[in-house]
């Protein structure tokens, strides 16, 4: 028994709660779709105008790319950060926000996370071509990398369902989670090589001794599963070039670890929702 | 294969009633354990076995746990020992619209909510119009929902889960909703569910609407199964028992009250005599013999007719009929006259009671004592329970000049 073969004898249904979410978001907005991309703009725009203007972060041009634009170097990270933190954000909400339901129809509960993960899916897919579009108008030899683009985007929408499923277990018996998550987030987010490169961190990490053991900060800050996530995207899209195997084992075995374990603590609390809500 | 459609085996619900639940994850560390409750069994050791192709009630008090049970039948909660086998699709009507989003439209609500239920997306767009039709809101199908009447919502809701053509279908208390015309459509949707071999189970506390619906029923008491067994006695039972006093049984038939004084036997008797059948609009007399175990002052004693589907159509009682009793004591028989039958051809039964002074303690009473039909006597009536004498006849000349929607 897990959430996916669940799913997939009801797949119209979590395409018609991804419909749901996606459509019900912007309804009754002038500019509907739209302002799913006004978000990430916005940000690049804050965070450019703060780190590479006035702070001036160091970021090293695109190998092999030769690029040199501090906003699409940081879209190419802060991008898939903010899907993660949305899906799990979203996940959180989905049962708690549809208890109505849960205690009135049976279905599989699962597809209340999983509907919310596609949708955020799909705002981030957008996302990314409009990304890709101007990473190639500006020069970049994306086209090459594109399906292995795809194929850890589908990594890391798997990494951020297993989070989402764990969480929302846990935000459904502690309505803290919620709270909590939000400042991990903002922790996490600074503890993610996206503002920053992550070889200041391997500078910095050089200079001191090993920390624990035999193992120097870089060892330690590399066991964020977002690090690794960030630098496979920025290898791919603004480098373009292959990621090391090393952050791709990293990223896969992630996903791996946080959808079995989510997928085990949904299965166990998923007959018991009813009544926890 | 099993006729039956639903087998509940031995289950119990376990609800935990929390004292200081730790809903925080402060409340969960500063106390260091986990949160104190208090068990509380919401069902317990519960067999039954739901025939198929039949309508089910389960009836019992408030919080007796018969929702717990269908919400278990349903999967919406899960038991905690026994189980629970449904052979079939099941779909259950908790509560009408409640997957509805109320920025979609209604189109968009209908493919929503069926597939919530359950449905594939083939089989909703064959069934769309049908769902629509029912739901009577073809008009609106295209704006979205919130600007629905709440009878629309609550209808389209309904339509949606109706034409869910479960093999199962649980229904909690929703029949309430809607207009009359649509309480109709309802109703013969229920019928040809069960004409088409399907499984209907029914929560409600309105006995009379589940005795005309429903062939057998399941009285749940406190968590417990009290009763299991065809809709009339199990609902009779459970209503008798609803109106508070003790359950005897004398002489084959069920008594309530205190019993001081017990109704033995009842005659009705028509004007023209014993075993001559009674026409309708004629006398007839009521002998009621009653034994008085011990004296009782100022008792009042009455009669109630009540038709074949259990309607209860008129009441008399000595005290209303300005006849009071001074005392009954030992055996004795009265008799009420009634002298012209108000009940059009059919079959009634009597219901016969004795009360204290007030009426509000009931001393006994016995349904279904006596039953007597009604005959046609050669005359055409029009239908319905009660005989409504009338004369027509022409007031005068019908205006000339030309009415539009004149009856």
């Amino acid at each position: 028994m897990s959430v996916f073969s669940e799913l997939r004898d009801s797949r119209e249904l979590v395409v018609n709660l991804t419909r749901r979410e996606v459509k019900g978001k912007y309804k009754r907005t002038a500019l509907g779709q739209l302002w799913s991309l006004a978000n990430p703009i916005a940000s690049m725009l804050v965070y450019t105008v703060v780190f590479s203007v006035i702070i001036k972060v160091p970021h090293e041009p695109g190998d092999p790319s030769r690029l040199n634009v501090f906003a699409l170097w940081l879209m190419c990270a802060l991008l898939p950060w903010s899907f993660f933190t949305n899906v799990v954000t979203g996940g959180m909400g989905a049962l708690v926000g549809n208890e109505n339901l849960i205690k009135k129809v049976y279905f599989p509960r699962a597809a209340l996370v999983v509907a919310s993960t596609f949708s955020a899916l799909f705002t981030w897919s957008i996302e990314m071509l409009v990304l890709a579009a101007v990473l190639l108008v500006v020069g970049a030899s994306i086209l090459p990398w594109l399906p292995l683009v795809i194929v850890f985007m589908a990594v890391l929408a798997l990494f951020a369902l297993g989070v989402s499923l764990l969480l929302s277990i846990a935000n459904v018996y502690f309505r803290d989670t919620q709270h909590f998550v939000a400042i991990l987030f903002q922790i996490w987010f600074y503890m993610t090589p996206i503002l920053y490169p992550i070889s200041l961190v391997a500078e910095r990490s050089d200079k001191m001794s090993p920390m624990i053991g035999p193992f120097t900060l870089l060892d330690i800050y590399r066991l964020n599963p977002m690090a690794a996530f960030a630098e496979v995207f920025r290898n791919l899209m603004y480098d373009n070039r292959m990621p090391a195997t090393g952050a791709m084992v990293a990223c896969v075995a992630s996903a791996v670890v946080a959808s079995v374990l989510g997928n085990a603590v949904f299965v166990r609390h998923s007959k018991r929702l009813a009544e926890a809500l | 294969m099993t006729s039956s459609a639903v087998t509940v085996q031995g289950v119990s619900k376990r609800f935990r009633i929390y004292h200081e639940r730790n809903q925080s994850l402060k409340a969960a560390v500063m106390r260091g354990r986990r949160s104190s409750f208090e068990e509380f069994w919401a069902l317990r050791d519960i067999d039954l076995e739901i025939p198929r192709g039949g309508s089910f009630a389960l009836v019992g008090d408030n919080g007796s746990g018969k929702s717990t049970l269908l919400k278990c039948m349903a999967k919406i909660l899960f038991p905690d020992e026994g189980r629970i086998e449904a052979r079939g699709r099941v779909a259950a009507l908790l509560e009408v619209g409640s997957g509805f989003h109320p920025e979609l439209s209604g189109r968009d609500n209908v493919f929503l909510n069926a597939s919530i239920l359950g449905m594939k997306k083939a089989e909703i767009e064959r069934k769309f119009d049908e769902i629509v039709d029912f739901s009577g809101v073809e008009q609106f199908i295209d704006q979205p929902v919130k600007n629905y009447s709440s009878g629309m919502y609550v209808r389209l809701g309904f339509a949606v889960a109706i034409n869910v053509d479960p093999e199962i279908l649980l229904v909690d208390e929703v029949l309430a909703v809607g207009d009359a015309a649509f309480q109709d459509k309802c109703a013969e949707k229920f019928a040809t569910f069960k004409r088409e071999g399907r499984t209907v189970v029914v929560v409600s506390h309105s006995i009379p609407s589940l005795r005309t619906m429903v062939d057998q029923a399941a009285w749940i008491e406190k968590g417990r199964l009290h009763e299991v067994g065809s809709a009339s006695g199990v609902l009779e039972r459970y209503l008798d028992s609803t109106h508070g006093g003790q359950i005897a049984r004398v002489a084959g038939r069920e008594h309530l009250g205190t019993g001081e004084v017990r109704v033995t036997k009842v005659d009705v008797v028509g004007a023209n005599g014993d075993g001559v059948p009674i026409c309708a609009g004629d006398g007839v007399t009521v002998r009621l013999h009653l034994t008085a175990t011990e004296p009782i002052a100022r008792p009042v004693v009455g009669l109630a007719i009540e038709a074949s589907d259990g309607t209860y159509l008129c009441a008399t009682n000595t005290r209303d009929a300005g006849s009071g009793l001074a005392a009954l004591d030992g055996d004795v028989v009265l008799e009420c006259t009634i002298p012209s039958l108000p009940l059009h051809p059919g079959n009634y039964a009597i219901v016969a009671s004795v009360t204290d002074e007030t009426t509000t303690q009931l001393i006994d009473q016995v349904r279904d004592i006596s039953r007597f039909s009604v005959d046609s006597g050669g005359v055409v009536w029009s239908g319905g329970y009660l005989a409504m004498p009338s004369h027509w006849s022409e007031s005068g000349p019908v205006p000339a000049a030309p009415r539009r929607g004149a009856a």
